[in-house]
């Protein structure tokens, strides 16, 4: 789960982190009215989307008055923002931070992310901060350090200071740094995480260390046991055919395609579209029903896959274990009662309760393609869409 | 001969007492020589009961001091599989299989720091288990899919396995065990530990990878197989055409930050001289074919 700038800030604060003072706007009314309770010249003006990349698309402004501040707001409040991480219509911005500007001396990086590789908490930190740190570690990997994390003991202090020196911060200012640092991995650890970056961190000109901007991802599976957090949730920045999804305990994504596609588990699922590509077609969705779908949980998936204008034709494709195939050829014909389906069917279905689930499907007076193999139903639904 | 777990593994059922857990049970137990495999199970509060003839422990070492089992299947719920799991591996439990979905990646974490002197080694959690055809299916796949043969699998995703598994039977072959590893990115053993048990198994001939994007796991196989492995292996990689920065229900399947990418590791494994196969349908008919012409 994603929350937006001000929401991570607000975590940072709260366990000591350095922020600049801002106020949140949802309106140019709150605009005008909080905007002069924030010391300027300058003031910065952000759009609160969780897409990275939001200056280049116009969603971060500096400005020298606070005539400019209700100028950049008015464009800002509603737009579609565009960057590289939004869809291409971009995603709207419904709210603003408005920030005190701070005169920076240096802008570094630094972040708290699990590494896969140690299976551990690794703590990154580098001098060149501001920029894309993916794009810092693919041409200039030696300028970023690692500090990996033992998960009882907590961060070493002797660590955290050759980090800060490493990333060129200096010395008057390290231990101020190994304090931030510290409460940034705590903040991470505590919630649950799964990210936080902080880019920039930024050395003030009076040599202080101030967070300017905080991104978080918290780890979904841990929701359960984090109320403050799941209820810092945005329903307005998530597609809503996945939040829909969701609800009913479906993973769904929506993808460019034409060929819907509806599997049990992820990793078939991944390859269900994978093979629909193999044979020159183009996947319209992710769509994993689970382990052990029900009639309901099929239906909703086949309203969902029929919402998308693209869909030219559907794959079922199911490998029943725990979920038995009769079960899923019941779903089908029942969604298919329910639902408008009018785009040809391919349905492949293999495993537990298979004749039975055929059976059912034959006796039904649905159109139904069927393939015994996923090369035949993939051969089969790719003719069909085109 | 097999890898891991054989008719001679003795087992016990974490949260055997569960809707899951007693499912999954008497199913394992239906399966080849579950009734003399399957020995133990253990629900705290609920000890002297018997599931499905099977009898109920409180805690995993007094079902181990009662019946010498060496090996631990988990179905407890997310909030409490960690606790299983700590207890296990306190217990000295051999292997431990966590089938739960849903454990939070920080208790994994701490689950592996523990792990670090410990003799136990972990399969999941969120895996079907781990099948040797013919003698003891520990978790959720179908059996009937499966035959006793010389292709070790292994997998990190369910549904996938059973996937390749129906295709190499249908070509009549069998398999030594099947691993499923589970899609989480902290989690316990990885392709390359069972590459390499597979590798030292006798009855194993050849092995089916399956990955998928996200991490660097296959990769760190893939280095392994170019100096280290003796047998055939075919790969495939689920999630060639998934977007970037978006997480394909597995835990750990997404590409992020430039490092997961199917391309990654289809040039790693092919240059590792694994035979990967670009269609998922090709798996059976491909391993077929390299087993014949060796």
């Amino acid at each position: 789960m994603k929350i937006h700038e001000y929401q991570g800030k607000e975590i940072l604060r709260r366990y000591g982190v350095s922020v600049p003072l801002g106020v949140v706007c949802r309106s140019i009314e709150e605009v005008d009215l909080l905007a002069p309770t924030i010391m300027g010249p300058p003031w910065v003006v952000k759009a609160q989307i969780h897409a990275g990349g939001r200056g280049k698309g116009g969603g971060v402004k500096v400005v020298s008055s606070l005539e400019d501040v209700h100028q950049a707001a008015e464009e800002m409040l509603g737009m579609m923002l565009v960057t590289h991480q939004t869809t291409p219509d971009g995603q709207q911005v419904r709210r603003l931070l408005i920030e005190e500007g701070v005169a920076i001396h240096s802008e570094m990086y630094f972040g708290v992310v699990i590494d896969r590789v140690s299976q551990r908490v690794v703590i990154i930190g580098s001098a060149q901060g501001g920029m894309d740190i993916e794009s810092v570690a693919a041409s200039t990997p030696e300028h970023i350090h690692r500090l990996s994390v033992d998960p009882v003991a907590g961060v070493d202090e002797a660590g955290l200071t050759f980090l800060a020196e490493q990333m060129g911060i200096p010395s008057d200012s390290q231990g101020e740094a190994v304090g931030l640092f510290s409460s940034v991995y705590q903040a991470f650890w505590e919630s649950d995480a799964s990210l936080v970056e902080i880019n920039p961190l930024i050395l003030t000109e009076d040599q202080r260390l101030v967070a300017l901007d905080a991104k978080f991802n918290f780890d979904d599976s841990a929701l359960f046991r984090q109320p403050d957090i799941a209820a810092l949730r945005d329903f307005d920045e998530e597609n809503q055919d996945e939040v829909d999804a969701s609800a009913h305990g479906l993973n769904y994504i929506a993808l460019d395609g034409s060929i819907g596609c509806l599997v049990n588990g992820a990793g078939l699922a991944m390859a269900t579209m994978d093979i629909i590509k193999f044979y020159g077609g183009e996947p319209a969705n992710f769509l994993d029903v689970g382990g052990g779908a029900t009639t309901e949980q099929v239906t909703e998936a086949f309203k969902l896959m029929l919402r998308n204008e693209s869909l030219r034709a559907i794959l079922v494709n199911i490998f029943g274990g725990i979920m038995r195939c009769d079960v899923v050829a019941e779903g089908l014909v029942s969604a298919a009662q329910e639902v408008n389906l009018d785009v040809p069917l391919v349905v492949r279905l293999e495993g537990t309760n298979v004749e039975r689930g055929r059976e059912i499907l034959a006796e039904s007076n649905i159109e139904i393609i069927p393939a015994a193999t996923m090369a035949e139903a993939a051969e089969k639904v790719v003719a069909a869409a085109s | 001969m097999s890898i891991l777990v054989n008719r001679k593994s003795r087992i016990v059922t974490q949260g055997i007492t569960g809707r899951t857990g007693q499912y999954h049970t008497a199913n394992c137990l239906a399966y080849a020589f579950g009734r003399d495999c399957f020995v133990a199970g253990v629900t705290p509060g609920r000890g002297g009961e018997f599931i499905e003839d099977v009898p109920v422990f409180e805690t995993v070492v007094e079902a181990r001091d009662q019946t010498g089992c060496d090996v631990s299947v988990i179905y407890v719920p997310p909030p409490f599989a960690a606790a299983a799991m700590i207890e296990a591996i306190d217990a000295e439990i051999g292997l431990v299989i966590c089938i739960t979905e849903g454990v939070p990646v920080k208790d994994m974490i701490q689950i592996r720091h523990r792990m670090t002197d410990s003799t136990t080694v972990l399969i999941g959690p969120n895996c079907p288990g781990v099948i040797t055809p013919e003698e003891v299916k520990i978790g959720i796949m179908p059996g009937y899919i499966h035959r006793s043969g010389p292709v070790g699998v292994v997998s990190r995703s369910g549904t996938l396995t059973y996937e390749v598994v129906g295709q190499l039977s249908s070509v009549g072959l069998g398999q030594s065990t099947c691993v499923g590893i589970g899609g989480d990115p902290v989690n316990g053993m990885k392709h390359l530990d069972i590459m390499a048990l597979f590798n030292a198994d006798p009855a194993t001939e050849a092995i089916v990878m399956c990955g998928e994007i996200g991490g660097t796991d296959e990769e760190a196989c893939a280095a392994w197989i170019k100096t280290h492995m003796t047998k055939p292996v075919v790969a495939f990689i689920a999630g060639a055409t998934a977007p970037p920065g978006k997480r394909m229900g597995h835990a750990g399947a997404i590409i992020a930050g430039g490092t997961g990418s199917a391309e990654d590791k289809i040039r790693a494994l092919e240059d590792a001289g694994v035979a990967v196969v670009r269609s998922p349908a090709e798996i059976g008919t491909r391993m077929r074919d390299l087993l014949g012409a060796a």
